[in-house]
Parts: structure tokens; C-alpha cells; sequence
């Protein structure tokens, strides 16, 4: 997959100070990896707007310890993530920290899209689609990991409302064109991302686009 | 300990009569065996198709394998059981419960009667068929051993507050499966509520004092049950009561039943997992 800084999309984004360790566009629909070192700062970048962006993340010291969003959201006793929201393990251990966010909030229910469950979702011709799950089992089998490693992810710009008789859904978003998303690591993490290619609900706005994905050092690091 | 002629467990026959003679005690977490000579078989359930009868006090857990077909009824016996819940393909243990998809895909959160419990190929591990209880969870999880322990100070399989966590590890490795393998669980029997903010509002139990639920496999199944107190439970000691799982020999959902075509989403997971059993040649 190839991945560049050509264009001006790039230019969007509200980034930290610092040295940029990496600063990438990732397609549309393509997954994307990279070991974020302890203290470093990752930002997401909405370059089209209202662009889901799934997200997994592991210890990269052991990757069988790894973002739990039930732990996540038990210990900040709501659903969606923010400024302040602690991605942790299952073991209860903090992974990342969400440090900025333009947009206000994101989803950790809703899950990834895969093949499998789209023919539940929308019939059997969508079987053969692209699909989230697809991107994290390439980019995780980079780094050793397989089927067994993939848990409920977050789903940064989704839009997963629930309704008061529990009714859910992925409705049209909140986000817009250049809107970011900051984490800082707590550990050295291992962060995979499906730029999610689904184009049967509005997750994507119905028209996958790329994102911009900015790892800054640590501050005093050069 | 002091060695003493008149000890009756001194010598290896008097230790085999001292173990021998404590068999038939009752205890209040235990499983019966066989599983037809269980005392409180639910009426209108043929006690020969009984295949699982065990209770587990809190703290505790068990697990077992179950033919597709079987009914799986968690009875919260006192009124304030958590059973945490979760479901692999015992043919392929790879194929596991995917709480995302299971509350995405029938688009509603709270479980109930109806409720398809997914894997994460598109076919249904279970079937939520009967609920008295009516507060249970799919959001909040197991609960970490690091809050277990800063709650009590200990989350410790062996102490006295374990966290569930730690006790899915041991229920998952009588199976050979490890931590890689424990994805987000449910709860039943203590529910939680979303509000128009997000934030989450424990509710606890809802049933009572013999609140059951019932879980009809629709695949052979690997079942891993804890019984440990909700992560949003706040209450300061370990408050969680015994817990009664039974198991029964039936049928899985065929076509013609109302459940098979009562939402698009779970007639073609219904199918995606009769397709499956067909081509392994499973009935």
C-alpha cells in the first residue's frame, strides 16, 4: 500500500509541537500500523470528513495485553471516548490517553465491519466487499498477530448513538474535514488502523477517504 | 502438624477411609452428578435430557462443553447472581462471541428474549430464548483485576475477592485457551443503562429471587461462566450470590419457528451457521 505526504491534504489537522517521527496519509480503505514509543503523541487526522477510523491497540512489550473497550468504558462510566479518556487493558492497565480532540466524541460499541457480519447486515452481495477486519488481520499478521488478537476496537469519528429503549445505530457523523484526535502513549504501543472502507452505512458519509496519521516525540525528544 | 499413632489419616488406609468417607457432603457450590439426578430439574424438563447441573457461589466458575440444541439456563438463585458469560464454537474455539456484533448487528444494546449471540463469522452461537430477569449486559465486561484489587485489595484467583478476570483465565485454560483468547464478555442478571449523554448508569438486578435466563446453542459450544460481581456494582464488599447452571439435550432453531425469521439480521445468521453445519456434515 503505498502511503504518502503529496498533496495538500496533509496540511490539515491540529498537531502538536514537536518533531514529527512520522507523518503519513493512509488511502482510503487501507489498514496502517506503527509502534508508538511511551510518551509519544499519535494523531488522527479526518482529512475528508466524517471518516471512521477503526483502532486497536497492544502492549508492544506482550500484544496478549491489549484495549479492552469494556474495561475502557467501565472506568469512565460512559461510552464515548474524549479528551481524558484512558484506553486500557483488559488487565486494567493504561495503554493510551486521548490528550486532544477537536471532535467530541467517538465510538467504542460499534465494533469493525467484516465480511462475515455484513451479509447479516445488508444481504449476501455484500460478501465479497472490503471490509475492517480484513485490514486488521493483514496489518496484524506484520507484527505475529492473527484472528485471535482482534477484540472490540474503537471506532474514532463513528457516530453510534443509543437510543433510550437501547435501539443503536451508525448514523451520519459528527465529525468534518480536518477534525484530529491526539493520543498519547502510556506504554510502548503497537497501533493498528483499518481507514474502514465500509460504504453501506453513513460511518464513511458513504464515500471512504484518507486520513492522516502523525506521530510527534516526546516532548524534549528531537 | 504433629505425626500421632492415634490420628486416623496416619497410615494410607486410614487417609483412603478419611477421603472415602467425605464423599455425599452438600456444599453450596457444587456441580450433580449425573446431571438427570439434579433435585430442581425445571418443570416440563425431561430430567434424562439433563446434562449439566451445577451451582457456583460467588467468586467462582465453571465451564463445559454443550451440543448444539441444548438449553442453557443461568437461574440467579438468591437475587444477586453475575454471570459472566462467554461463548466459543467448541469445534473451532477461534470463532468466539463478538459482543460488537452482537448488539450492532440486531441494533439494540440491552439483551433480552430474542437476542442472537454472534460470533465473529456472521453465525449465532446462542439465541437468547427465555428471560425473567430482564437486566443484563453486554458494555461494561468482566471488570479488570487492577480495579478488583484497588477495591479490595486483592483480585487474586486463590484470595477471597477474585476478579472475574482472572477466573475466565482459569475457565478458558481448562480448555487450552489463554489470554488472547478471552474477547469482551456479558453479564447476566445485572443490567446497566445508557444515557442520551452516554454515561452509564448501573441499575443492578431486576428479577429477583429465581430469575432465570435461558440460552439455546445453536452451535456446539464451549461455555465459560463466571460468577463475580458487575464492574459498576459499587458496593464496598464482594456482594454477589450463588448462581445455578443448568443444561439440557433439545433442538436449535429450525426454519418455520417464529425466532428463525423474527429480524432479517438473525434469519441470515441463522442461515450463515446452518450453511456452515451443512458443509461440515453436522445435523
Amino acid at each position: 500500500m503505498s502511503i504518502s505526504t503529496i498533496g495538500t491534504a496533509p496540511l490539515l489537522g491540529t498537531l502538536p509541537d514537536g518533531y514529527r517521527v512520522r507523518d503519513e496519509v493512509v488511502p482510503a480503505r487501507a489498514p496502517w500500523s506503527a509502534v508508538v514509543l511511551a510518551d509519544q503523541l499519535l494523531s488522527i487526522v479526518d482529512l475528508g470528513g466524517n471518516q471512521a477510523v477503526d483502532f486497536l491497540v497492544y502492549s508492544a512489550q506482550d500484544p496478549s495485553e491489549r484495549y479492552c473497550a469494556q474495561a475502557t468504558i467501565a472506568a469512565q462510566r460512559s461510552l464515548f471516548l474524549t479528551t481524558g479518556s484512558v484506553l486500557l487493558s483488559a488487565e486494567g492497565n493504561p495503554l493510551m490517553t486521548v490528550v486532544a480532540d477537536d471532535c467530541g466524541r467517538h465510538d467504542t460499541i460499534g465494533g469493525a465491519c467484516s465480511k462475515e457480519s455484513n451479509t447479516l447486515r445488508y444481504g449476501y452481495h455484500t460478501r465479497h466487499q472490503h471490509a475492517c477486519v480484513e485490514n486488521f488481520l493483514a496489518e496484524g499478521a506484520r507484527w505475529g498477530l492473527g484472528k485471535r488478537d482482534l477484540v472490540s476496537n474503537v471506532n474514532w469519528y463513528m457516530n453510534v448513538p443509543v437510543d433510550e429503549d437501547g435501539t443503536l445505530g451508525i448514523v451520519d457523523g459528527i465529525s468534518r474535514r480536518g477534525l484530529t484526535v491526539t493520543l498519547r502513549a502510556d506504554r510502548d504501543a503497537l497501533v493498528l488502523i483499518s481507514n474502514c472502507p465500509q460504504i453501506n452505512n453513513p460511518c464513511n458519509g458513504f464515500d471512504p477517504t484518507p486520513i492522516r496519521v502523525v506521530i510527534t516525540a516526546a516532548p524534549g525528544d528531537t | 502438624m504433629t505425626l500421632s499413632s492415634t490420628s486416623h489419616t496416619a497410615t494410607t488406609t486410614g487417609a483412603r477411609d478419611h477421603a472415602r468417607a467425605q464423599a455425599g457432603t452438600i456444599a453450596e457450590s457444587m456441580p450433580v452428578l449425573p446431571a438427570t439426578s439434579y433435585q430442581r430439574v425445571p418443570p416440563g424438563v425431561d430430567e434424562e435430557t439433563m446434562t449439566w447441573a451445577e451451582t457456583i457461589a460467588a467468586g467462582g466458575y465453571s465451564s463445559k462443553v454443550v451440543a448444539r440444541g441444548s438449553t442453557l439456563r443461568l437461574t440467579d438463585l438468591h437475587g444477586d447472581a453475575c454471570a459472566h458469560v462467554l461463548l466459543y464454537n467448541a469445534d473451532q474455539p477461534w470463532e468466539r462471541l463478538n459482543v460488537a456484533d452482537t448488539v450492532k448487528v440486531p441494533w439494540q444494546a440491552y439483551l433480552g428474549p430474542g437476542h442472537p449471540m454472534l460470533s465473529d463469522q456472521g453465525r449465532v452461537l446462542a439465541t437468547i430464548v427465555a428471560d425473567t430477569a430482564g437486566s443484563h449486559d453486554a458494555l461494561c465486561g468482566c471488570g479488570t483485576p487492577a480495579a478488583r484489587a484497588r477495591r479490595h485489595g486483592d483480585g487474586s484467583p486463590h484470595g477471597l475477592t477474585p476478579a472475574a478476570r482472572a477466573l475466565f483465565l482459569l475457565a478458558a485454560a481448562k480448555h487450552d485457551l489463554g489470554p488472547r483468547d478471552l474477547g469482551p464478555s456479558v453479564s447476566f442478571f445485572k443490567g446497566v443503562h445508557v444515557e442520551d449523554d452516554g454515561r452509564l448508569r448501573f441499575i443492578g438486578a431486576a428479577g429477583g429471587p429465581g430469575a432465570y435466563v435461558e440460552l439455546r446453542a445453536e452451535l456446539p459450544l464451549t461455555v465459560l461462566v463466571v460468577n463475580a460481581p458487575h464492574p459498576l456494582d459499587q458496593r464496598s464488599d464482594y456482594s454477589c450470590s450463588t448462581l445455578e447452571v443448568l443444561a439440557w439435550r433439545g433442538e436449535a432453531t429450525r426454519p418455520g419457528e417464529l425466532l428463525w425469521s423474527s429480524t432479517p439480521e438473525l434469519e441470515r445468521a441463522l442461515l450463515n451457521t446452518a450453511d456452515y453445519l451443512t458443509a461440515r456434515g453436522i445435523e
